[in-house]
């Protein structure tokens, strides 16, 4: 099938309300309450304790997409693997499927299918439909069955050409398709996706965003958890997301919630020279400045404004004016995800990834 | 949801473990061949090892049956090295390349996965090892024919098994402690040619032949071999075959049983402390 025609022919999903959403202990697809996770780094007097989550709670209704948006560190893949029954929490319950993830881990695991990203997709001598076969076995899928999802996958992710070729031969991103069609071979009722499209060209992620919808239209009782630090991504796929920073969820919403959730006033980024102080620009009726984002290439950095109105925009632009700096470039839009995480959060995504960026290059 | 989908009978469980087992060993015995280099590093190189002890004995003018020592130590070295390097350290060395996350998020056994890497290994060792016999019967004219070929392949077939589920116990250690795996497999090797007595019979090693035969079932196993094809005296064998046998089929048990208790205990250690998840821990 061909990709593009699929992706314009994915049939539109039909969602849940989130207020009739069954999240309750058993009835909900993904149940947690209370999820700590401490890890202890190095030995002896040099031994420290990392805390990866304070007390999560998680609440996912079954043929719910649902997203869970934050910086690396966050929390997001330590939360992943404690739901897939890979890892305890320290503290806390949690229930998958309707059963208990630390008591019952097999019942789980026969429910659910992990895809972390990368292209990462098994032994490199396979070719790719023993791969897909391979993987099915190991969820006790009759092979006629598995060779015929293993096909339809081929079909629906752009591998058929690839079919017959060795793993250790594909290029990167058909590993990353691959990667992802073998966590769909045993048709699980929940698909957990740690950062799917990280790193995939833009086409990739088209794909397999085109996909997934149509994967959940296809049966509305099946659920995907999602984790990801594209903004975009969890906003165009996502029925409800939930902002996890420090190892805590902050807020969780639908898209449209969380945009409510912040003034609906509009949002302007100017571009100025590195340098120029802005402070004056807070002192303007109707603007409220948000923050700035570092300089970049070009040798400017960004203001980040939120404006009631015309008039208070036209006041922003004459104070600048006025102190006889150079703008560089403006543009306005509605109240995004984005604004919403740094609302909540207290810092932008990128900002947090470049801060963690420059600690690590220290460190090392 | 749907659960009449997931609903399983009695025997899904083991439908499931026996599917994941073949797939795994279908990675080994199919896949596995499509390397051409595979001959030349797995059969060819090995042998010639096997010729160097086998002129030794010639030039010291020693008897003939220990050409026999040498070919049947041969063909059971194959085995040993595939235990050590492609099932002890297997664990390892998938949690590397990011492979383990697939097993352990998976419904099937553990030790289905390492079910399936035995049996995978056995097939593929076995053409080495049939390598090593058919150049020490046709170079070296050596008589491998024993006197009672069933007993024979029965004691081969326990060895195999008492071997293979050390190797799964390795796997399991290996996970966990494995960060020097390459330099701890290395020293295993080497020593473990001379303790099993691989080119010489094992009454050489006085009591540590005994020390070595109580617990090693390649030693057992070996020694027994060779007594049935040489006969007690020619073999010097250590102990009667029957207690060696007697030995082999209570080590498999026991070794199969230690794999089960050390894979649950390093999964549980592992989600516990986050060490199954990390690849560099």
């Amino acid at each position: 099938m061909d990709l593009d025609v699929m992706h314009e022919a994915t049939p539109q999903r039909v969602t849940t309300a989130p207020e009739t959403l069954d999240l309750s202990r058993d009835g909900a697809a993904v149940w947690a309450s209370g999820l700590t996770r401490s890890f202890v780094s190095g030995r002896g007097r040099s031994a420290k304790t990392v805390h990866a989550l304070s007390g999560v709670d998680l609440g996912i209704g079954r043929g719910e997409l649902f997203g869970v948006l934050g910086p690396n560190g966050a929390g997001k893949t330590t939360t992943m693997k404690i739901l897939t029954t890979l890892l305890f929490p320290t503290t806390g319950e949690v229930r998958v499927a309707g059963f208990d993830a630390i008591a019952k881990p097999r019942d789980v695991r026969r429910r659910i299918s992990l895809v972390s990203g990368g292209d990462n997709a098994g032994y490199g001598i396979l070719t790719v439909r023993e791969s897909l076969w391979m993987f099915s076995q190991f969820y006790g899928v009759p092979s006629k069955l598995a060779r015929e999802r293993g096909e339809e996958l081929l079909d629906r992710l752009g591998l058929r050409e690839k079919a017959d070729e060795r793993v250790n031969r594909l290029s990167t991103g058909f590993k990353q398709r691959l990667n992802f069609a073998r966590g769909f071979v045993s048709d699980p009722a929940i698909v957990f996706l740690d950062e799917p499209t990280l790193g995939l060209d833009v086409e990739s992620a088209r794909n397999i965003r085109g996909f997934l919808r149509e994967w959940m239209a296809a049966d509305r009782t099946r659920t995907v958890v999602l984790t990801t630090h594209y903004m975009a991504e969890a906003d165009e796929l996502c029925d409800r997301i939930a902002i996890i920073d420090r190892g805590k969820i902050l807020a969780t919403d639908t898209p449209q919630g969380l945009r409510a959730r912040v003034s609906a006033d509009r949002r302007v980024v100017i571009e100025l020279e590195t340098g120029t102080p802005v402070d004056a620009l807070a002192r303007v009726p109707g603007v409220r400045l948000l923050r700035t984002t570092p300089p970049g290439e070009r040798g400017t950095f960004g203001v980040h404004l939120a404006v009631a109105d015309g008039k208070a925009l036209r006041g922003a632009l004459d104070v600048l004016g006025v102190e006889g700096r150079t703008i560089h470039n403006l543009s306005t839009h509605d109240p995004s995800l984005e604004d919403v995480f740094v609302a909540i959060v207290g810092r932008g995504l990128e900002e947090i990834e470049a801060d963690e960026a420059k600690r690590r290059a220290e460190g090392a | 949801m749907n659960r009449d989908r997931f609903a399983e009978d009695r025997l899904e469980p083991l439908r499931t473990n026996l599917r994941a087992a073949w797939a795994r060993a279908y990675v080994r015995i199919f896949a596995a061949s499509r390397e051409p280099s595979w001959i030349l590093f797995e059969t060819i190189m090995p042998v010639l090892g096997m010729f160097a002890y086998v002129y030794v004995y010639r030039a010291l003018g020693a008897p003939r049956e220990f050409e026999t020592f040498v070919v049947m130590g041969g063909v059971m070295m194959a085995y040993w090295l595939a235990v050590l390097w492609s099932m002890g350290t297997q664990w390892f060395f998938e949690k590397q390349e990011g492979n383990l996350e697939f097993y352990l998020v998976a419904p099937c056994s553990r030790m289905a996965i390492l079910a399936g890497m035995a049996l995978g290994g056995v097939v593929m060792t076995s053409m080495r090892a049939g390598l090593s016999l058919v150049a020490g019967v046709l170079l070296f004219r050596t008589n491998l024919m024993p006197g009672e070929p069933w007993l024979a392949l029965g004691v081969f077939l326990l060895t195999l098994g008492s071997l293979y589920a050390l190797g799964m116990c390795l796997a399991s250690l290996f996970l966990m402690y494995g960060r020097e795996v390459w330099h701890v497999s290395n020293a295993l090797a080497e020593p473990m040619y001379l303790v099993n007595g691989l080119y010489f019979p094992l009454k050489a090693l006085g009591p540590w032949g005994f020390a070595a035969i109580s617990t090693l079932p390649l030693a057992i196993g070996l020694d027994a071999m060779r007594q049935l094809v040489l006969g007690p005296v020619l073999a010097r064998g250590l102990l009667p075959v029957g207690t060696e046998v007697a030995l082999l089929a209570a080590s498999l048990p026991v070794n199969l049983g230690l794999a089960v208790w050390l894979l649950a205990r390093s999964e549980r250690i592992g989600k516990r402390t986050g060490a199954l998840i990390l690849r560099h821990q």
